[in-house]
């Protein structure tokens, strides 16, 4: 008995502690198995306690607006920038100190949010079946003849909407109809996702795909025979488009200084030196080991196309065409 | 609380059945509110652009074909299936029906992996072989991938159905010069119409509600393209109009299946069945092994090399524990969500089956479009309301466990209607006539006799939510993870062999529960 009542003192004196401690709320549309290690890490440097909530982006995005201000979440972890925008009415505004050292390319100017990582569009293709004669200088060649086909797509992907978007705004949008039209007449193959096209390259399927960087890095470092491989366009060409993935501060949570403490640390070396390592992806700000597997990021902020994270955020624009031309 | 009709025939449904069939008809239609409140946001214009798309027309030609193509070849494997293991001599029946069951356990995605894994670059069938087959895909590729692990439903129906028939009309059939062929078509079969059509809609609402497959198939049906939208688009609005084209056409397959469902089916002669004498095979017993044989090589063989073929690809560790943690918690809300599943559908189905009126079968049909309903437009009506009226049980497990009762509650529905069908109102009349209540005679007469199939719908209720997706990501309180969700969380990040041990950890234990509805069926 006298255990029993010094446990419930034990218990009553921990009570107001417990509840002083700091804990967060998290949706994150990162995997668990990629970004849990780095958020166990920032429960232990700063004694925060972080309360996580898996799911899809989209999954995640889509319930943030049903729950609008009554949002349980203190952050949003998301894994492209087109739901980042999608938010982006959701989110509070970050202090601007909180984007100052971040590279420019992937900035977001009305600090709605703050990228996490960046990464790249790129060509892959068939180490078997593509001559380097047949390489194509921009994402615009892929409508020819010679390519008929022969290259995979994913036009339900954000990374690939977001592209779209930029290619409106570099372009235009009678060129990007033009482009998407010619595509889809030269027999694109429709996929998922960019996992699954490069299964299907590596399948025999298709010969080249249009994807995200830090897909194939997971795939040759299980099998370095893996017949395929990636590449840019030419310098400037649209088809070479930054994008990122990013973190922002819901609005209607009441722990806003504890998830700002969490987007700082996103955006410190440990955090990047991880992001960059472990998932194949470009650190988003100065001083982080890049990853060796991928082309350094000054050659990539050569090659990319100059166009702004924040002027692609009209998807519903994008959408609309991509449903015009039959894609959606 | 007690029915005062007493021995009277003509009795009204009391306050026990009324209340349960109350919540589950209010359940039921919060998706379906919510659905119609998001769909009536559209303006005009964009209404009329979003409705009449001709793409619309070819997402319902398209889900239409596939539905029609899965209800053949289900039938094609499990009505054979079924006859030999209640009506042939074919050795280790009771073996032939366990294993007939067990593809239930596959998750949809990890059995189109498998048929994708047999061929391409990764395939076995190149690993080992150095052949790199066509990939199975589209329409053909949909429909045998969800085929092969939703043909149980199918076969426990029939099964069930076969094992209850009077063998003695047959063997009146076979002596009044039948060939054993005729006698099936002319006396089994259309005494194992019921089966078959609930055991049709069920596989035709599942194939319209699947996600896993069609997505990894590239087959663009209403699932896809209601995904799509919530996912690339963040439409909720033509998600929503799309969900409410979907349910249009459930509605449709309800009304075809009450068309088509006939009346009586109990035995009317004294005494009980006996168990039917078997059908000796003779020299088509080698085609009957070889069919059964193909039958588990591709349902069972198929997925299990290919969740075994991952994990031989890796060399991370595996973490038992958390394999372990995973494992409760999900059988922490499965158990449960299946209790609740199962306790709700009684009322209904009693309703149903012994006070025919409008308002019943309106309720029995609201249940099946219920289920019907895509999970993550479940999932976000059920936020919307949460948060409007109780936003304390948001993200709860009480919440959650409602969720998955009211998603799920149909597969609950089948087994224990067929049942309560077979078993007719008599026993309760002469219970009542003896002067006890409804709701006693009940509980001393019927009642011992549906548990069997009480346990077979709650087992079936517990392996959905065991491979359960969308609902659990939204609805489980924070840092909840189950099995389903430590599969998607390294999926998503394109570490499908790290998902491997989780995926194993699904099939073997939704094969154990799937071996527990067997113990439970199979001992009539």
């Amino acid at each position: 008995m006298k255990k029993f009542l010094a446990g419930c003192v034990a218990l009553a004196l921990s009570m107001p502690a417990a509840a002083l401690a700091e804990e967060l709320v998290i949706y994150s549309g990162r995997g668990e198995s990629l970004v849990a290690p780095i958020i166990a890490q920032f429960e232990a440097d700063t004694g925060i306690k972080a309360n996580v909530r898996y799911a899809g982006t989209s999954e995640l995005a889509t319930l943030l607006q049903e729950e609008g201000g009554q949002s349980p979440a203190d952050v949003f972890w998301a894994q492209d920038g087109g739901s980042l925008g999608a938010i982006a009415p959701l989110f509070a505004d970050l202090p601007a100190e909180v984007n100052e050292g971040v590279a420019p390319a992937f900035r977001n100017v009305n600090n709605k949010w703050a990228p996490t990582s960046g990464r790249s569009r790129t060509l892959v293709y068939s180490t078997e079946r593509v001559a380097d004669a047949d390489m194509p200088a921009s994402i615009t060649d892929l409508t020819n003849e010679k390519y008929k086909g022969r290259v995979a797509w994913a036009p339900t992907n954000g990374s690939f909407q977001a592209f779209v978007t930029a290619f409106r705004v570099a372009h235009g949008d009678d060129a990007a109809k033009t482009w998407l039209e010619g595509m889809i007449a030269n027999d694109a193959k429709v996929y998922r996702n960019n996992g699954t096209q490069i299964e299907a390259i590596a399948n025999g399927e298709v010969d080249f795909g249009l994807v995200n960087n830090y897909y194939l890095g997971r795939y040759i470092a299980r099998d370095d025979k893996f017949p395929v491989a990636q590449t840019h366009f030419q310098a400037g060409d649209i088809g070479n488009l930054l994008n990122v993935a990013g973190a922002g501060i819901v609005a209607a949570s009441d722990n806003q200084e504890t998830a700002r403490k969490f987007i700082d640390y996103l955006l410190s070396t440990t955090a990047q030196q991880y992001i960059t390592l472990q998932g194949n992806e470009y650190p988003v700000v100065p001083g982080i080991i890049g990853n060796a597997t991928l082309e350094p990021f000054a050659k990539l902020q050569e090659i990319s196309p100059k166009i702004d994270i924040d002027q692609i955020s009209d998807l519903e624009g994008t959408l609309a065409l991509l449903r015009e031309v039959g894609l959606l | 609380m007690t029915d005062i009709a007493g021995p009277s025939l003509k009795r009204r449904p009391s306050a026990l059945l009324l209340i349960p069939a109350a919540l589950v008809a209010a359940g039921m239609l919060l998706p379906m509110v919510y659905l119609l409140a998001r769909a009536l946001e559209a303006d005009a214009a964009t209404l009329v652009d979003i409705v009449f798309r001709e793409r619309n027309l070819r997402l319902l030609s398209n889900t239409l074909l596939l539905t029609l193509s899965v209800l053949a070849l289900t039938t094609l494997i499990a009505l054979p299936f079924a006859w030999l293991v209640t009506r042939s001599d074919l050795k280790f029946r009771k073996f032939h029906a366990i294993m007939g069951v067990l593809p239930l356990a596959v998750p949809g995605y990890v059995m189109a992996y498998a048929l994708m894994g047999l061929s391409g670059y990764y395939g076995f069938a190149n690993h080992y072989f150095g052949i790199r087959l066509p990939r199975p895909e589209g329409l053909s590729g949909s429909a045998i991938a969800l085929s092969l692990y939703t043909f149980p439903y199918l076969f426990l129906n029939l099964r069930a159905s076969m094992l209850g028939l009077d063998p003695s009309l047959e063997e009146s059939a076979r002596s009044l010069g039948r060939t054993p062929w005729q006698t099936f078509v002319s006396v089994v079969l259309p005494n194992i119409r019921p089966a078959l059509l609930s055991g049709w809609l069920v596989i035709a609402l599942y194939v319209l509600g699947d996600f896993g497959v069609i997505a990894l198939m590239r087959y663009e049906v209403f699932s896809y393209a209601i995904f799509t939208q919530y996912s690339g688009a963040f439409d909720r609005v033509y998600a929503a109009w799309l969900s409410l084209m979907l349910m249009a056409v459930t509605l449709s397959f309800v009304l075809i299946d009450a068309r088509l469902r006939g009346q009586r089916y109990a035995r009317v002669g004294k005494g009980t069945a006996r168990p039917a004498v078997p059908v000796a095979l003779g020299r088509a017993t080698p085609l009957a092994w070889l069919f059964v044989l193909l039958v588990y090589a591709t349902s069972l063989g198929l997925p299990l090399v290919v969740i075994i073929f991952w994990m031989g690809q890796t060399d991370t560790v595996v973490d038992l524990m958390e394999v372990a943690g995973a494992f409760y918690r999900t059988t922490a809300v499965a158990l449960p969500a299946a209790a609740i599943a199962t306790a709700l559908a009684l009322p209904v189905v009693y309703l149903t089956v012994r006070f025919p009126s409008r308002a019943s079968s309106a309720l029995d049909r609201l249940v099946y479009l219920g289920y019907s309903v895509p999970p993550l437009a479940f999932a976000l009506s059920m936020a919307f309301f949460a948060l409007r009226a109780a936003p304390f049980l948001y993200q709860s497990l009480p919440l959650l466990l409602f969720a998955y009762a009211m998603t799920f509650l149909a597969l609950a529905i089948g087994p224990i209607r067929s049942r309560l069908l077979q078993i007719g109102p008599r026993y309760e009349e002469v219970s009542r006539s003896l002067g006890h209540s409804g709701f006693a005679s009940f509980m001393l007469t019927t009642f011992p006799l549906l548990r069997r199939s009480l346990v077979s719908g709650g087992l079936l209720v517990f392996i959905m939510v065991v491979k359960e997706l969308p609902i659990t990501f939204l609805l489980a309180p924070i840092g909840y993870s189950t099995l389903s969700t430590a599969v998607f969380s390294r999926t998503s990040e394109g570490m499908m062999v790290e998902a491997a041990p989780y995926a194993l950890a699904i099939v073997l234990f939704a094969s154990l529960f799937v071996g527990l509805i067997l113990r439970h069926e199979g001992q009539r």
